[in-house]
């Protein structure tokens, strides 16, 4: 295995490699200024350029949900007319989903993963940063089509056939252009995580010892590879028919706009998965940390991961129990998304359990963990209601949903982005952020973003359909209270960036490990982390 | 600063919570299926709950009283195969006592067998067609909300954006069956009273049904994006007695022999293009405008222009093909179906004389009749 690394880590870096062994301000001789940015090849540099791309996308992203808050602020048509709305929702939705959490977890994947196992950088480095560099062209190219003549894409994230092929705007050739290059960066991100992972773990730092951050994100690595061609098929059948006559999704040659929904789904499930097992990962850092006390289960976290993942490959029908499927079929996806909750739920026992008897205390990324299991819980719950498919046609296709979603990937994923940022914040710049700041921030998140998305089951509940840019009155009052929660949590995302800014800045020196109850090697490093995390293998108890 | 911000809140709000009556939850809705559906909801919603007060209190009583800042000391346990089977095999229990009433409920709604009365439910661009399969009866039901509504140059109505022009009239008490299709894009036909929601695909045919308890009038709206007036397409069911039905169906029958009989008088008369211009304004403003706009420069990219465009000012008989039989494959439906010949008329009529195109051409109900013959 040692010789394997070697070997590996020779082939991929030469350069570098020689580097290993001299002193750590080797990088001086690095080109400057944007150079170093451009031709970066180490993993901490990509890891810094992935997460601010993605704090860019989510303000980019966030603007465009400012956007949709104020048209549906109240009833009638204000300020957005109804074509330029459907560009929000869909805009937003493609934003947030590959260019927000996407991007926020392959930098941490790059920061964290190499100094996890015990490795000197990333496996693969020049694709790693051929894997970064090629997202703000495709997300250049998805911005821009907005401004074409006719707009940008409008038929949702989940651009259903025949909407995105025969009725679409010219610019969709754009649009799946862009995507391909999301997902070819995508799965050179994966495929990197995967290399490293197998190959560059240090001497004695077998799987059962592994992080669970590094086992999260292997396995979500190979959904990625398993699914983002999928993803590339259905955009490029999508091409296909809406420029060169063939008639995939056309019922009138022979296609059937169903099936889009079945490709498209059997990425889209196991994507939605891809957003949040890394954040399972990050949740089992942060809780035992601040717990004082060792994760319970370890090894149940680990089966559950695995079975999440391969369950997230048969319930993929579930977003289209209105399509008109057989009854069996019907079961079969409805049984299988019921089983999912199982898995689930024995993380968030863990979780709890492993609280229980700690000696907690409760600094910012704590504080994001506990609302994270809070209320991810809700957005499991409310999930499981999805799932039981008579239910499910009440509330399909309704703000129902759009909670649903936002709990598990806001309150989810985003809170676990947030909660990482500020757990590993002293090591990434060597300085303490602001702990009143970062309290702040915490407590003006998570307030508004229950403001915002918690009345919208109610919406959902009272038939309120998604994706309308204009609503009967009844629903004005509570579209009022949810705009306002909006705003406020837009505007709160800003704290988050000032924090950030002045911890980079400076700030009271961070020691190696600043959390009494961390565990792991990234903290056996100083902090600031040095430019190549381990060039000897540490030793691993 | 507090009481600032108070007012503030209560001059947002006040105005809305007098008129406020949005349900907080599901309703049961009036149908059998309805009603089982709400209580699987209910069922669930309480299920989570319930765990949500043991998961939560639990995490909440460690978070008080295990906090370091209380001189807590931590424990050292990390694992116990016994919890963990157990939190394993008991919400699998709880999910299999979930799945058998849904497993039931389900199988009910998807048994169309021996409906007593058939409606195919077809969805285009922004509106519903209902035809009864053995009465004969076929109409579009459009939105009838007016754009100064939308666009608040007046108050907004009781049933802004869920009301229509003609209502999907339903008997109660009979076990009705409905097929949905589309004639463009994917729609989706929901009406939460009776928990039918259900894809409207091109070119296939789903079914489901219905049996009404209670008569009244029930609205929906469409539920799956269909393009831009996705939220301006909403359906209203008119739920009437058995006998009340009947009567309604024999004079909707009566009503179309009458409009076939104008419309045989139309193909023989010639009306004046103002005349001609003032009916085509109508029907162009409720069937063309929302795709060409008001002012007919369409939707650069989207939807083409008929000021000054080749088609609303080139040969007569390509402009009626294009309105007649659509250009399929795109947005422009096939409004030969849906329009008489004297609106055909009218509307072609008022396209080439409207915004400068000033052809001067009439074109009369018989042109329309004519065409392609
Ligand atoms: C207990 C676990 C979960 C269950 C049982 C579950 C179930 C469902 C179901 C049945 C739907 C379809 C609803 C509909 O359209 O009618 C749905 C939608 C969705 N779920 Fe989940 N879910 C779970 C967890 C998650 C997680 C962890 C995520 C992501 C982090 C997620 C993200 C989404 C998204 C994005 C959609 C909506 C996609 C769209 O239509 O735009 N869910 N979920
Ligand atoms: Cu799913
Ligand atoms: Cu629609």
């Amino acid at each position: 295995m040692n010789t394997l690394t070697r070997e590996l880590n020779s082939v991929a870096e030469p350069a570098d490699q020689t580097q290993l062994h001299e002193e750590d301000h080797h990088h001086h001789q690095a080109p400057k200024g944007i150079w170093r940015w451009l031709l970066t090849t180490n993993h901490k540099d990509i890891g810094t350029l992935y997460l601010w791309f993605s704090f860019i996308m989510f303000l980019t992203g966030g603007t465009m949900a400012m956007v949709i808050r104020a048209e549906l602020f109240q009833p009638g048509l204000q300020l957005v007319e109804p074509n330029f709305f459907n560009q929000m929702t869909t805009v937003h939705g493609l934003v947030m989903v590959f260019g927000a959490v996407m991007p926020a977890f392959t930098g941490l994947a790059n920061w964290l993963i190499p100094m996890m196992i015990g490795a000197p950088d990333m496996a693969l480095p020049r694709m790693n940063n051929w894997s970064f560099w090629i997202l703000p062209f495709a997300f250049t190219i998805l911005l821009s089509s907005l401004f074409m003549e006719g707009g940008g894409p409008n038929f949702g994230w989940t651009f259903y056939a025949p909407l995105s092929t025969s009725f679409s705007p010219d610019s969709t050739a754009l649009f799946v252009f862009s995507i391909h290059i999301m997902g070819i960066s995508s799965i050179m991100g994966a495929i990197n995580v995967i290399v490293t992972i197998v190959n560059l773990r240090a001497p004695g730092m077998n799987w059962m010892k592994l992080p669970l951050f590094v086992w999260t994100w292997l396995i979500t690595a190979f959904l990625l590879i398993a699914v983002m061609p999928v993803l590339a098929g259905a955009v490029t059948m999508v091409l296909t028919d809406k420029y060169f006559g063939t008639s995939f999704f056309e019922a009138a040659g022979g296609g059937d706009p169903v099936m889009f929904q079945h490709i498209f789904w059997f990425f889209g499930h196991p994507e939605v998965y891809i957003m949040i097992l890394p954040s399972f990962g990050i949740i089992s850092a942060i809780v035992p940390t601040f717990s004082r006390k060792k994760l319970f289960g370890y090894s149940s976290m680990v089966y559950a991961t695995a079975s999440i993942a391969i369950l997230s490959f048969l319930v993929w029908a579930h977003h289209m129990f209105t399509t008109g499927m057989p009854v069996f079929a019907e079961l079969f996806f409805m049984y299988c998304t019921m089983l999912i909750a199982v898995p689930t739920g024995v993380k968030i026992f863990n979780w709890v359990t492993t609280m229980w008897r700690g000696s907690i205390s409760f600094e910012t990324p704590m504080l994001f963990a506990v609302a994270f299991i809070i209320l991810f819980t809700i957005g499991g719950f409310s999930g499981l209601m999805l799932a039981i498919t008579p239910a499910d046609f009440q509330y399909h296709d309704t703000y129902f949903v759009v909670a649903h979603f936002h709990y598990v990937l806001v309150t989810g994923a985003i809170f676990s982005i947030m909660a990482a940022a500020y757990y590993w914040l002293p090591k990434w710049t060597g300085h303490m952020y602001d702990e009143r700041l970062g309290r702040i921030h915490f407590w003006c998140s998570v307030i508004s973003v229950n403001v915002l998305f918690f009345p919208m089951h109610f919406l959902g509940l009272a038939g309120m359909p998604r994706r309308i840019p204009d609503y009967a009155i009844q629903f004005a009052d509570v579209n009022q209270i949810v705009s306002i929660g909006g705003f406020a949590f837009g505007l709160s995302q800003l704290i988050f960036l000032a924090v950030v800014l002045k911890c980079i800045r400076g700030g009271e020196k961070a020691p190696a490990k600043p959390w009494e109850g961390a565990d792991g090697l990234e903290w056996t490093l100083p902090s600031p982390a040095p430019y190549h995390s381990f060039s000897t293998p540490p030793e691993i108890k | 600063m507090k009481q600032w911000l108070y007012c503030a809140l209560v001059l947002v709000f006040a105005p809305h919570l007098a008129a406020a009556e949005m349900p907080l939850n599901m309703t049961q809705g009036v149908t059998e299926i309805s009603g089982k559906v709400y209580d699987l909801h209910m069922t669930i919603l309480y299920i989570c709950c319930a765990i949500g007060v043991v998961v939560f209190g639990v995490m909440i009583y460690a978070m008080i009283n295990h906090r370091k800042s209380k001189g807590a000391v931590a424990a050292n346990f990390h694992e116990s195969t016994k919890v963990e089977i157990a939190w394993t095999v008991l919400p699998f229990i709880i999910l299999i006592l979930m799945a058998i009433p849904a497993t039931k409920t389900l199988v009910a709604m998807e048994d169309t067998h021996d409906a007593e009365l058939t409606v195919k439910i077809t969805g285009s661009q922004w509106k519903w067609h209902y035809s009864y399969f053995d009465q004969d009866i076929d109409f579009y039901s459009n939105l009838a909300t007016p754009m100064s509504q939308i666009e608040g140059e007046e108050t907004k109505g009781e049933n802004y954006l869920l009301e229509v022009d003609k209502p999907l009239v339903l008997p109660t008490h009979r076990k009705i069956r409905f097929l949905m299709t589309s004639d463009d894009v994917i729609h989706s036909w929901w009406l939460p009273a009776f928990a039918i929601k259900k894809d409207a695909n091109p070119g296939f045919i789903n079914e489901t049904w219905a049996r009404i308890d209670q008569e009244g009038i029930y609205r929906g709206q469409c539920a799956e994006l269909c393009g831009k007036g996705h939220g301006f397409m909403p359906i209203v069911v008119q739920a009437v007695s058995a006998a009340e039905f009947d009567t309604w169906v024999s004079s909707q029958q009566a009503a179309a022999g009458a409009a076939a009989v104008e419309a045989e008088a139309a193909l023989s008369q010639s009306l004046s293009l103002e005349a001609l211009m003032a009916q085509g304004e109508q029907v162009y403003m409720s069937h063309c405008a929302a795709c060409h706009q008001p002012n007919g420069m369409g939707l650069p990219g989207i939807f083409p222009p008929l000021k000054g465009s080749a088609v609303a000012t080139g040969p007569i008989a390509d402009h009626l093909e294009a309105v007649i039989n659509g250009r399929p494959g795109t947005a422009m439906q096939a409004f030969g179906k849906q329009l008489t010949a004297q609106e055909l008329a009218a509307v072609v009529t008022f396209e080439r004389n409207a915004w400068d195109n000033n052809t001067g051409d009439t074109v009369q109900a018989a042109d329309v009749d004519n065409h392609g013959k």
